[in-house]
């Protein structure tokens, strides 16, 4: 009932013919939906999952704060000054700052800044837990008590990350936000009152939600995703590094491509 | 009861088992003994449904486990104690914790109860004093016993031991093997040992099975294991005495030889 653990993905001097090599892709997809199916069915009382759940969203969420914001403060004040810098020259008012930079923060860099920083920090890090469970039967442990591993292991990590990454997200928009108003009254070229009132010109409610959607995308895809690699990790310490860096390179791509996928479609 | 039926199992183009056939009965303890890479863990995993038989089957009580729905499976598994050969206590728990682990997903046992529970277990396998640290504070014999305490906390109908003494003092491996005869006497419980070590398979076991070139290739009760006509499994034990010149362990191998 398990796919098997032990047969490695796509390596370079794979044995296996080129339609099976082909097929891999399907076949990688089929078992991550598989093991996300089983993480949220056949599952025990909620008490199983709940501390789980609470330690998780601890470590997803508080611990990420500190360097989401600092990130966040920092793209919102450089992109403050640079969209300051572009409109110098022209007779445009001040007010047109706010309201470029901040529907650029909550359609787009609070959910990407958050998503990229989170995909190395959260999905490295998950990645590398259940990677390291594998490999040294802690995961065969689960099993043989009778839990049910996958959505033991799971289920409060995929959880969290949908929960607070959209959290994550709203502080990332705030303090974004801040550190353009912060930058420019700092460095005198405009005040904070200019600032708000260009955002509130033409600010559009489904801004705001279009990134929720995305965070909450992002959340998933980053802690899902290494949560499958983590999972099926094979071959001791190397094949943990190699699940650790899957995970994160593999997520930010994912990203990527879900938030063009999400502007397409969306907006 | 436990049976294995013509089990064969490969991994990618290893061998590992093949034809293998065993009947472990309810109350007996059985040791598996055989060269290190001979299959013993992996046969092991095989009766608890971890891994899955290329072909053959694993029936547990009457149950071919590879056959019934995974929830049923979980169910089987509960009346199982296992412990791992690698210990495989998790790393982000202390050791109370880790023993603690089963009794609070699988009774409803008050927090005090499962306090008295653990240390109760501790004692067995004399670690009174390790409960507030982490696996990766304790020597490799004591993350054994603290596995093996977690593996019993429960009072399993079955148990499956991989290599419980390797890596331990003799002192303290006369001490795990007279634990696991214990719980096998007072509550009958069904033992599988893995090991190498030819002197708690005769102190502790009522059968034995050799594993060799992947086969099962003898099974019989201890007292028999000497005075076989078979060369290949007297080699293995002779080998196995000669290396252990230890006299606490000498006693052992007297106590289990009529
Ligand atoms: N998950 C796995 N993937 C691939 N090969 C494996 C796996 N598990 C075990 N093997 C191989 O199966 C063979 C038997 O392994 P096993 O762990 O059962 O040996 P063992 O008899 O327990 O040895 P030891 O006494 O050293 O623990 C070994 O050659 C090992 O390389
Ligand atoms: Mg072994």
């Amino acid at each position: 009932m398990h796919a098997c653990p032990f047969s490695r993905d796509l390596t370079l001097n794979d044995p296996r013919p080129v339609a099976d090599r082909l097929l891999a892709p399907f076949y990688t997809l089929g078992r991550y939906i598989l093991l996300l199916t089983r993480a949220f069915t056949s599952l025990d009382e909620v008490r199983t999952y709940w501390g789980n759940l609470v330690t998780q969203m601890v470590r997803i969420g508080i611990d990420s704060l500190p360097i989401t914001a600092l990130a966040a403060a920092f793209s919102g004040a450089v992109l403050t000054v640079q969209t300051a810098y572009q409109l110098e020259t022209s007779f445009i008012p001040n007010t047109i700052i706010g309201s470029i930079v901040v529907p650029s923060m909550m359609l787009e860099l609070a959910a990407v800044i958050t998503g990229f920083i989170l995909a190395g920090r959260v999905g490295a890090r998950i990645a590398a837990e259940l990677g390291t469970m594998r490999v040294s039967e802690q995961i065969d442990a689960l099993e043989a008590m009778g839990l049910n591993s996958i959505s033991f292991l799971i289920l409060p990590r995929v959880l969290a990350g949908i929960i607070m990454f959209p959290v994550l997200y709203v502080a990332a928009c705030l303090i974004g936000i801040g550190g353009g108003v912060l930058i420019g009254s700092a460095g005198g070229f405009l005040s904070a009152q200019e600032f708000i009132d260009g955002a509130r010109q033409f600010f559009k409610p489904f801004d705001p939600f279009f990134g929720l959607i995305k965070s909450f995308t992002f959340g998933f895809i980053i802690t899902s995703v290494a949560c499958y690699k983590g999972y099926y990790t094979s071959g001791g310490a190397e094949g943990v590094g190699d699940s650790t860096t899957e995970a994160a390179v593999q997520s930010c791509v994912f990203i990527l491509i879900a938030d063009l996928l999400l502007a397409v479609t969306l907006l | 009861m436990i049976q294995v039926e013509n089990l064969y199992k490969s991994f990618g183009d290893l061998e590992v088992l093949k034809e293998v056939d065993l009947e472990i009965e309810d109350g007996e303890t059985i040791a598996i003994i055989g060269r290190s890479g001979s299959g013993k863990s992996v046969l092991m995993k095989h009766l608890v449904g971890l891994l899955k038989p290329d072909q053959g089957r694993v029936l547990v009580d009457d149950v071919d486990i590879g056959e019934i729905p995974y929830e049923e499976l979980r169910e089987i598994r509960q009346q199982f104690g296992v412990l791992f050969q690698g210990g495989a206590l998790f790393d982000s728990m202390t050791s109370f914790e880790n023993i603690a682990f089963p009794l609070e997903y699988f009774t409803t046992m008050s927090d005090d109860a499962i306090r008295d529970r653990v240390h109760e277990c501790l004692d067995l396998v004399r670690l009174s004093d390790v409960g507030p640290k982490k696996p990766s504070e304790l020597s490799g014999g004591m993350r054994k016993r603290v596995a093996l305490a977690r593996a019993i906390a429960l009072e399993p109908r079955y148990m499956l031991y991989d290599e419980p003494t390797s890596g331990l003092d003799p002192e303290t491996s006369n001490t795990i093997d007279e634990l696991i005869s214990q719980l096998s006497e007072e509550l009958s419980v069904t033992s599988v040992v893995v090991t190498h070590d030819m002197h708690s398979v005769f102190s502790i076991a009522d059968r034995a099975a050799f594993l060799h070139n992947c086969h099962l290739h003898w099974v019989g009760p201890v007292n028999d294991i000497h005075g076989q006509p078979d060369e290949t499994l007297d080699r293995f034990v002779k080998a196995n005495e000669y290396h252990v010149g230890d006299p606490l362990r000498a006693t052992a191998t007297q106590r289990g030889q009529p």
